[in-house]
């Protein structure tokens, strides 16, 4: 399916600077810029991957745009309307529209609960509907999900990490969201599993025209899911393009690093792995300039002292970089 | 990267026959059934399954530090051609570090945190080596440089928390390496780190094969990593091997349909994905280890599966030369 073109979702020099505190006194002593000035579009029905390493501020960005965490900086407009100007019902039915599932299908339940009253609990706190009708969609959404309807009375702890999966996805679900956020959905599960769950979102956004930010750190399932890669270091966006043209020829030195990076699944094409050590550095002590310019191989002068701004190049991608 | 003729094919480990058994709420239940394999210096052997399949047990065992809930029911662990499992406890002390070492997922398992680093190489080598504080301490950062830990004479005087993840699992491999083991146990050494930590790490571990012939098992759920640095490569399923070839047979012409199953369930294999695709996943999930079925253990997920299959377990046995696999199917192209 292709997607539509009209952003759902637009977020503009979206800021999280978490407070580090210090002292008796707790005073602010400086802050980690977990999210540094994010710039990103989401169209309807489209899936658009941010990818990165541990750190880089990926969760903190789905978190903000839940309204989980509290931006310190930035806008974000939903179907054309900018979040800043809601009123109550306006933001309550944002909250509706926005739905998250989480990495750890462990912490993210409740395990004395029973799975029905798990998945039913968005209808509720909304209110959505008649108790009976409430019944009846629970039912529906856990058969959309390849749950068993003789399973809804079972508690969590009693279902497998790909089950318990499903369950948080039939629960995003409940109330028909526009966008879910997946905040790496299959990073703990095996890889038979995983295969499983991938598919159901894939089938998912076909049939209901949902539209994923998702957070991923591999490669493998970003290039299965995406039709957009956002790549994002020590808090910021450095590429953006189509998935098909990222993996064909990536524009940003730290994409290009990431990618080579990933093992080959070919025992003939082995990379030469070196052992050379690289010091990264973190979102509390950022390098001036360029963030990457620690371990960029393509570095000069400017990249030290002046930070690259994420501009277009001619074939449609956004680049932050001086030297690409 | 690792190369087959870097293998001298005489096995510093050899495991036949190995049985685990765990005693839990359920009964006493085997986790490990009849793991044989050997490892010869120089090369790398990979052990691949699904979480709970008995690869950390296996792992485990071979330094005899099996959870007391966890015990060894039989078989033969070979070290260098002793028997490892009839030593006292002295002597696997002694094996310990000097032949046979293990490299964890997470570092902080295998640090002690409130020693430097430094100091716990210093001390495990004094531990192996007769030899003077001074020449351990001076080893300790020796090893340190060897895996390449960024400015090895400070970070000999840190402690485990001061260090970064990926400064950490050096820390751990210095440590296991310090006494120059033939044979090093990685149990997921990279799984918790970024792929650009991991591909150094990955690089580390071979560079250091190649120079001190040491032999390596390496345990992961990653198949690219496998596909990077494996010569050989065992598959397990519900606590017995299924599978077990080259690097190369297993990726060109996988026979189990588990494996077959897991490479098709890989996401991003074929490099063209288009978003909407399907991956060939595998149904259901992995049967609990007491209370596993009567015949082959994959039956309830195999779409090949026969009445025979659901009533007699498949034997371990050799399909194709080299290349070996329990499964009722016989090779079609033989
Ligand atoms: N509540 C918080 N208070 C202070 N710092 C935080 C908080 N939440 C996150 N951080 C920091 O913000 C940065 C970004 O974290 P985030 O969880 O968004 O990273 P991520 O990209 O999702 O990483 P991972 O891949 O490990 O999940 C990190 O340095 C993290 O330590
Ligand atoms: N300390 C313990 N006590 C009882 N049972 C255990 C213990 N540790 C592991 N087990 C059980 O033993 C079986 C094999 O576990 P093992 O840790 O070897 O799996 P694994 O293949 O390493 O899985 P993973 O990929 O998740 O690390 C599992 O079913 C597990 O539940
Ligand atoms: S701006 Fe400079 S340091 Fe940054 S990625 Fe580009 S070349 Fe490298
Ligand atoms: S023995 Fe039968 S059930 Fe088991 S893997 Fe082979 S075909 Fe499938
Ligand atoms: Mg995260
Ligand atoms: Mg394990």
């Amino acid at each position: 399916m292709q997607p539509d073109r009209t952003p759902l979702l637009s977020v503009e020099n979206l800021e999280v600077h978490f407070p580090i505190r210090a002292g008796v006194l707790q005073r602010q002593v400086g802050a980690v810029k977990a999210v540094d000035g994010v710039s990103f579009s989401l169209n309807r029905g489209e899936t658009l991957s941010l990818v990165g390493e541990s750190g880089c501020g990926k969760s903190t960005t789905g978190l903000a745009l839940m309204g989980l965490v509290k931006p310190t900086g930035g806008r974000v407009q939903f179907d054309g309307q900018e979040i800043r100007g809601f009123n109550r019902a306006a933001l309550k039915s944002y909250r509706r529209r926005m739905q998250i599932v989480f990495q750890d299908p462990f912490s993210s339940l409740n395990p004395r609960q029973r799975v029905k009253d798990i998945i039913r609990a968005p209808l509720d706190i909304h209110k959505v509907g008649t108790p009976a009708e409430r019944e009846t969609r629970v039912a529906e959404l856990m058969e959309r999900v390849g749950l068993r309807p003789d399973q809804a009375d079972n508690f969590a702890h009693q279902f497998s990490g790909g089950q318990r999966q499903r369950i948080g996805i039939a629960r995003a679900l409940a109330l028909n969201p526009d966008v879910i956020v997946c905040d790496e959905p299959v990073s703990a599960l095996d890889v038979s599993v995983q295969a499983q769950i991938l598919n159901l979102l894939s089938d998912l956004q076909r049939d209901l025209g949902v539209s994923y930010l998702s957070i991923s750190h591999d490669l493998g399932v970003v290039e299965f899911i995406s039709h957009r890669v956002a790549v994002m270091y020590l808090g910021k966006i450095v590429e953006i393009a189509p998935k098909t043209r990222i993996f064909a020829e990536p524009g940003h030195p730290y994409t290009e690093l990431l990618m080579r990076s990933a093992p080959s699944r070919d025992p003939r094409k082995r990379h030469s792995f070196s052992a050379t050590n690289d010091d990264i550095p973190s979102a509390t002590k950022k390098p001036s300039g360029c963030p990457f310019h620690t371990r960029c191989p393509l570095v000069t002068a400017v990249c030290k002292t002046t930070e690259p701004a994420l501009t277009a190049r001619d074939d449609g991608r956004l680049v932050a970089c001086h030297n690409r | 990267m690792s190369e087959m003729n870097t293998a001298t094919h005489v096995p510093v480990l050899q495991v036949s026959d190995l049985d685990i058994e765990i005693r839990g709420v359920n009964g006493a239940f085997a986790v490990v059934s009849d793991m044989s394999f050997s490892v010869s210096a120089g090369e790398t052997l990979c052990i691949v399954g699904e979480s709970g399949c008995g690869k950390s047990m296996t792992a485990l065992s071979l330094l005899r530090l099996l959870p007391e809930a966890a015990s060894i029911a039989g078989g033969k662990v070979l070290i260098d051609g002793q028997d490892f499992l009839a030593m006292d406890q002295r002597q696997v002390e002694d094996f310990r570090g000097e032949k046979i070492a293990m490299i964890f997922q997470e570092p902080l398992t295998a640090l002690n945190p409130v020693l430097r680093i430094g100091e716990q190489i210093a001390e495990s080598v004094r531990q192996h080596r007769k030899c003077n504080r001074r020449e351990a301490d001076a080893r300790a950062v020796d090893v340190l440089r060897l895996v390449q830990m960024p400015d090895p004479e400070r970070r000999a005087t840190q402690f485990p928390h001061e260090l970064s993840g990926g400064m950490r699992q050096r820390a751990m491999i210095a440590l296991a390496l310090a006494c120059d083991p033939k044979i090093i146990i990685a149990d997921e050494p990279t799984t918790a780190l970024d792929v650009t930590i991991q591909a150094q790490i990955l690089g580390l571990i071979s560079d250091l094969q190649k120079r001190l012939g040491t032999a390596q098992i390496l345990i992961t759920h990653d198949l690219g990593v496998v596909s990077e640095v494996a010569d050989r490569v065992i598959v397990m399923y519900a606590g017995r091997k299924v599978e077990e070839a080259s690097i190369f047979d297993l990726f060109d012409r996988p026979f189990h349909p588990y494996t077959i199953g897991l490479m098709g369930a890989v996401p991003g294999a074929g490099a063209s994905s288009e978003a909407g695709d399907r991956l060939a996943d595998i149904p259901g999930t992995v049967p609990p280890l007491w209370n596993l079925p009567k015949g082959c253990a994959f039956a309830p997920r195999c779409a090949n599966a026969s009445a025979r299959c659901l009533k007699e377990r498949p034997p371990f046995e050799e399909k194709r030369p080299g290349h070996w696999a329990a499964c009722w199917e016989h090779d079609d192209a033989a």
